[in-house]
């Protein structure tokens, strides 16, 4: 694609020419482009307009349901990840994926955390405990969770649920971190922590986040993806496509005009 | 920077410009807020047609309504800022409904200083009347500054009210002709003071009266270069080339 959407910071993700099918019905066409390093990118667009499959096919979720397929390259280091050879856990080590609802597992708020760390590296008793730290300080939740490590983590509020969720996908050291609309089951005050904390972590890590809310990806995004009936409409930096967009249709989009 | 065009490859439902917004109540608040700097705007204009009438006929009442009615542009100023104020923390406007409230909050500016000049063409009308009969006669190229320069401004109001670049780009242009215009009556004015030292006072009051409508070209200027941003999204203010079309 000649007119393909450039970032201008080191890229860590090259999306080309994706298309994804559930079964007969197409629900990407030809998507192209690149996820910047250490950055946040977001994904809005009316509902079915394809930003959760996009963001789904970067770590192989569709695998899990039959019919569903992709076609084209979704680049990381140089390796196609939608080759079928490649290791999907590897892939999901690499690449984690937090949902709308908080997920945690019925199980204590310290395995929550190292039950994904087990599965990829053996670790001492002393250093999971430091693992396990690790991960909830930068997930904002130490300080609540300190003291009850051995509580079920679905004792904790949705908020805290959230970050949970991110502490483990961070726990095992990924490279990017994709969140499906991450706040849109919290309340105001929860959404705010898990912004401050997305603008923490991306330092070390590159975020792509699907949202609704567009106030959102404005608030916390480094650049912004519109999308509408499976095709990539505009992409570039979140300053630009806030003030004055390319087309037409994003800014009718983010003024509200259609949605 | 670059961004992605898929324009003509996506079956867009209705390929209409879409004008109104879901929010039917954010569409009314919007039109309101348009219409209020429309009617300041024409306040304005009228204020400094005023002024200028009453500079050239010597009518005093004309020149002390001018000078009321600037109460009226200064309540507009606060009453649209108030809106704006409003409508950005309730409706949190993006792209060019962003632009058209940061444009119109530059443009409420623009016309209460517009307002002011009024007040102070009105101001040293007056004292220039009460100081007896007048020894400079009537200034051709003073005639031609305050035609300019009101042309321009309702020029400039025109187009914020069609969102015409081409119009505004026309508003920006006459600019110069305003300053020439001030430049030969300041040369005029000087010659005046140099024959005969009795004309000083008189010719300052009309420096100052001259000054004030080449400003109100100034701010008619500003308001173009906020409509070419409202449509856009160019900022061309402080450019020395300014850019012949938009994006």
């Amino acid at each position: 694609m000649s007119d393909l959407p450039q970032t201008v910071d080191e890229n860590i993700l090259a999306v080309r020419d994706l298309s994804f099918y559930y079964g007969d019905f197409r629900g990407l066409s030809n998507v192209s482009l690149d996820i910047a390093k250490s950055k946040v990118t977001a994904f809005i667009g009316p509902s079915g307009c394809g930003k959760s499959t996009l963001l789904r096919t970067f770590n192989r979720m569709y695998d899990l349901y039959p019919g569903q397929r992709a076609e084209g390259q979704v680049l990381f280091h140089g390796r196609n990840l939608l080759d079928r050879k490649q290791d999907v856990n590897l892939v999901r080590a690499k690449i984690g994926m937090v949902f709308q609802k908080p997920t945690p597992f019925p199980m204590s708020i310290y395995e929550n955390i190292a039950f994904g760390v087990r599965l990829y590296e053996r670790l001492s008793k002393s250093e999971m405990d430091l693992r396990v730290e690790w991960a909830l300080r930068k997930a904002a939740l130490w300080e609540e969770t300190r003291n009850k490590l051995q509580q079920s983590g679905l004792s904790l509020s949705g908020g805290q649920q959230q970050r949970l969720c991110i502490a483990r996908t961070i726990a095992v050291k990924p490279e990017i971190v994709l969140l499906d609309e991450p706040t849109s089951a919290l309340d105001p005050l929860s959404t705010a922590k898990i912004e401050e904390l997305i603008n923490e972590l991306k330092s070390d890590y590159t975020i792509a986040i699907v949202t609704h809310n567009m106030q959102q990806a404005a608030r916390i995004s480094d650049y912004t993806a519109f999308m509408y009936v499976g095709e990539l409409i505009e992409f570039g930096r979140t300053n630009e496509v806030f003030v004055k967009p390319r087309c037409q249709q994003t800014e009718d989009y983010i003024t509200g005009r259609f949605g | 920077m670059a961004c992605l065009f898929l324009l003509a490859s996506v079956p867009f439902a209705n390929t209409n410009f879409m004008t109104h917004h879901l929010s039917r109540q954010f569409d009314l608040e919007l039109e309101e807020i348009r219409n209020r700097i429309l009617e300041m705007g024409a306040l304005v204009e009228r204020q400094v047609l005023g002024a200028i009438i009453a500079f050239h006929t010597g009518n005093l009442e004309r020149m002390n309504e001018v000078m009321r009615n600037d109460r009226e542009v200064d309540a507009c100023e606060v009453g649209i800022d108030e809106e704006c104020t409003r409508l950005i923390a309730r409706r949190q406007p993006a792209a060019g409904d962003l632009r058209l409230i940061l444009a119109i909050l530059r443009i409420v500016t623009d016309l209460e200083r517009i307002g002011d000049k009024a007040v102070q063409i009105a101001n040293m009308s007056r004292l220039r009347r009460l100081a007896g009969e007048p020894r400079i006669p009537r200034l051709p190229d003073l005639d031609q500054e305050a035609q300019l320069a009101t042309e321009m401004l309702r020029a400039a109001l025109d187009a914020l009210a069609r969102r015409d670049v081409d119009a505004a780009r026309q508003v920006i242009g006459a600019d110069s002709a305003v300053d020439q215009a001030f430049n030969a009556i300041l040369r005029q004015l000087v010659t005046y003071m140099m024959e005969d030292s009795r004309t000083v006072s008189e010719a300052l009051d009309i420096i100052w009266i001259a000054k004030a409508i080449e400003r109100v070209g100034d701010h008619a200027t500003n308001i173009a270069e906020d409509v070419v941003y409202i449509v856009s999204g160019i900022d061309i203010r402080h450019t020395v080339a300014k850019p012949e079309e938009g994006a």
